[in-house]
């Protein structure tokens, strides 16, 4: 069984909006057999987290084009996107790169 | 080498995916932190030297933007207008490599009666972005959208550019050096700490039911996009600068570029899309960031601590569907996804663009659009698509729509008393009718399809209904008129 994992996730860009205007969040996901990868952190945002209008932030496996995501401050394209497998204490961002200009 | 019985023992080649250990493709040393178009990923300090030089190379390549000019910045507070912002402020601090040589002021209009905000949030953003502009010590404005509803018809004519042309580039930054660098005085203007200016209830009102005419999203932002403009402009002329920049990335500018094709803006791509706009003649409107795409700007802000604002605007939440603009975004950035070179695609093909150079001229007013002061594209010539367009409006036009009660007061503003009784109905519908069709004249074809949605012309700002009228007035009088006047032809007898 793998402890349970604490990561910090911000949002910004707009991207805000869908969750209360709450830029900041640390949670502890819960322990599993697996360790987590992002594609169950989605799941996990999108059924805990997220206040409305789901598919302006998720679409299907994956976040929404248009929506930037940095684990520790790298391009998560660079981390291996889904399959990356979380750590302790991850710092994972997601900003909207649709709104304002 | 090629033989018949060959095999291959090696592995086929697979998609070089990037990964953690990949190393940033400038430097060759770091491990690279972020991927810009496809495949290129840099470390952190080579995208941000990428980043900046951009920025001044944008502005040295073209060489529109004069050493002393005053140049004024458009900022919505969104990320590339900040992100701009701090790309001026850094260029123009003392210890600038090549340090800029411009003195910029900074512009917001507050948008929020548009949309319907309230006074309290109105105030906190406009205060959160007032200490904002106060840290970079530039002068700044802060307007609200309302006051466009003040405008002086002047802001729909192009003037001519002030002296500044003739002189070459190279000679003008020359000759400011030689003056010696007087780019300290810049700072010892008063910066304008204006809170937002207090708002008439009254002016917010019609502004939303100017916006509120227009019955489909798609014609609301475009007026709004319009009247900001045209507000930008205004206070760019009246405070003596020569140059609006806005801050328009790669990939909003693909999407600008079909979403005018969609609108019906065809004839005006090359200027709503390109680096300069002359179309106000004594204010150029240039677009430094257009080659930066969103994520680039996106992940130098949050590096960078770049500070911006989330402002609420339209289309903010709306379904996919609700309007061109927003079905066109959702296109571009889906297609992206996939595919990495289509903004930068789209972004080269409209590079190409360029004006017919018709404009560059101080064309006669008579000739621009009331709305977009471009220049008229509707000459509809025989069989072409605009006229079929218009020969199928009419025949399929069954009932005329019921008019709201007609005022009495505009009745016969045209030369020609016209024929009936003053303040009976039929003749106001009539000439009401009369002048709606002919505002329609005056506005290029996607100002036409606009102004169509909108329920009421009367909602329009009265600059923008006097212009039209004096407009009208003007070439109903040159045709009164015009067989005593010379031609050009007549004269070289």
């Amino acid at each position: 069984m793998a402890a349970p994992v604490a990561v910090h996730l911000e949002f910004g860009g707009g991207a805000e909006l869908l969750f209360d205007g709450v830029k900041e969040h640390h949670v502890t996901l819960p322990s599993q057999s697996e360790p987590w990868d992002m594609k169950q952190l989605l799941v996990w945002i999108q059924r805990n987290l997220l206040k409305e209008r789901p598919e302006l932030f998720v679409q299907g496996d994956t976040v929404r084009p248009g929506i930037l995501v940095l684990i520790n401050d790298a391009d998560w394209e660079l981390m291996g996107e889904l399959d990356y497998q979380l750590l302790d204490q991850d710092n994972i961002v997601f900003i909207s790169t649709l709104h304002g200009g | 080498m090629c033989q018949v019985e060959e095999e291959y023992h090696e592995q086929l080649e697979r998609v070089d995916t990037p990964s953690a250990s990949k190393k940033c493709v400038k430097c060759k040393e770091e491990l690279a932190a972020v991927v810009i178009r496809a495949g290129d990923a840099y470390c952190r300090k080579c995208f941000r030297e990428s980043f900046i030089h951009k920025f001044r190379a944008m502005l040295g390549k073209t060489r529109v933007i004069f050493p002393g000019e005053k140049v004024l910045l458009a900022v919505s507070g969104g990320p590339s207008s900040c992100s701009m912002l701090s790309q001026v402020q850094e260029g123009v601090s003392q210890n600038a490599h090549k340090k800029l040589r411009f003195f910029p002021g900074i512009v917001y209009i507050d948008e929020g009666g548009a949309l319907g905000q309230c006074k309290e949030m109105r105030q906190k953003t406009t205060s959160e972005l007032c200490d904002m502009f106060r840290s970079t010590g530039f002068p700044f404005y802060i307007l609200p959208l309302e006051q466009v509803l003040d405008l002086p018809g002047s802001v729909l004519t192009p003037s001519p550019p002030s002296d500044q042309p003739g002189s070459v580039y190279k000679a003008a930054v020359d000759l400011f050096l030689q003056s010696g660098d007087s780019s300290s005085d810049g700072k010892a203007e008063e910066q304008e700490c204006v809170s937002l200016p207090a708002v008439q209830e009254s002016h917010t009102r019609l502004l939303q039911q100017l916006i509120g005419s227009a019955q489909t999203l798609t014609a609301k932002q475009d007026l709004l996009n319009t009247f900001r403009q045209h507000l930008l402009v205004h206070t760019a002329r009246t405070r003596g600068y020569s140059k609006l920049m806005q801050g328009d990335s790669c990939t909003r500018l693909a999407v600008k570029l079909l979403t005018s094709i969609s609108l019906g803006r065809g004839a005006q791509l090359a200027q709503d899309t390109g680096f300069s706009d002359c179309r106000y003649g004594d204010v150029t409107v240039v677009r430094p960031m257009r080659e930066y795409s969103a994520k680039e700007i996106a992940y130098y802000n949050h590096m960078f601590k770049v500070p911006s604002v989330v402002i609420p605007n339209l289309d903010t939440k709306m379904p996919d569907k609700a309007s061109i603009q927003r079905l066109t975004q959702n296109f571009v950035t889906k297609l992206q996804a996939d595919f990495h070179s289509t903004v930068s695609t789209i972004y080269r093909t409209g590079e190409k663009l360029q004006t017919a150079g018709r404009d560059s001229s101080a064309a006669e007013d008579a000739k621009r659009c009331v709305l977009c002061v471009c220049g008229l594209d509707t000459a509809a010539e025989e069989a072409s698509a605009l006229q079929a367009t218009l020969i199928s409006e009419q025949l399929s036009q069954s009932s005329v729509k019921p008019e709201p009660p007609a005022s009495v007061g505009q009745c016969c503003s045209s030369e020609r008393p016209c024929g009936g009784a003053e303040g009976t109905g039929d003749c106001c519908r009539s000439s009401r009718d009369h002048e709606a069709t002919d505002l329609r004249s005056l506005l290029c074809y996607s100002c036409r399809r606009t102004v169509r949605d909108m329920s009421s012309v009367d909602c329009l700002p009265q600059y923008v209904l006097s212009v039209a009228q004096r407009r009208q007035n003007r070439s109903a009088m040159k045709e009164q008129i015009s067989e005593f006047l010379l031609d050009d032809a007549d004269e070289n007898n």
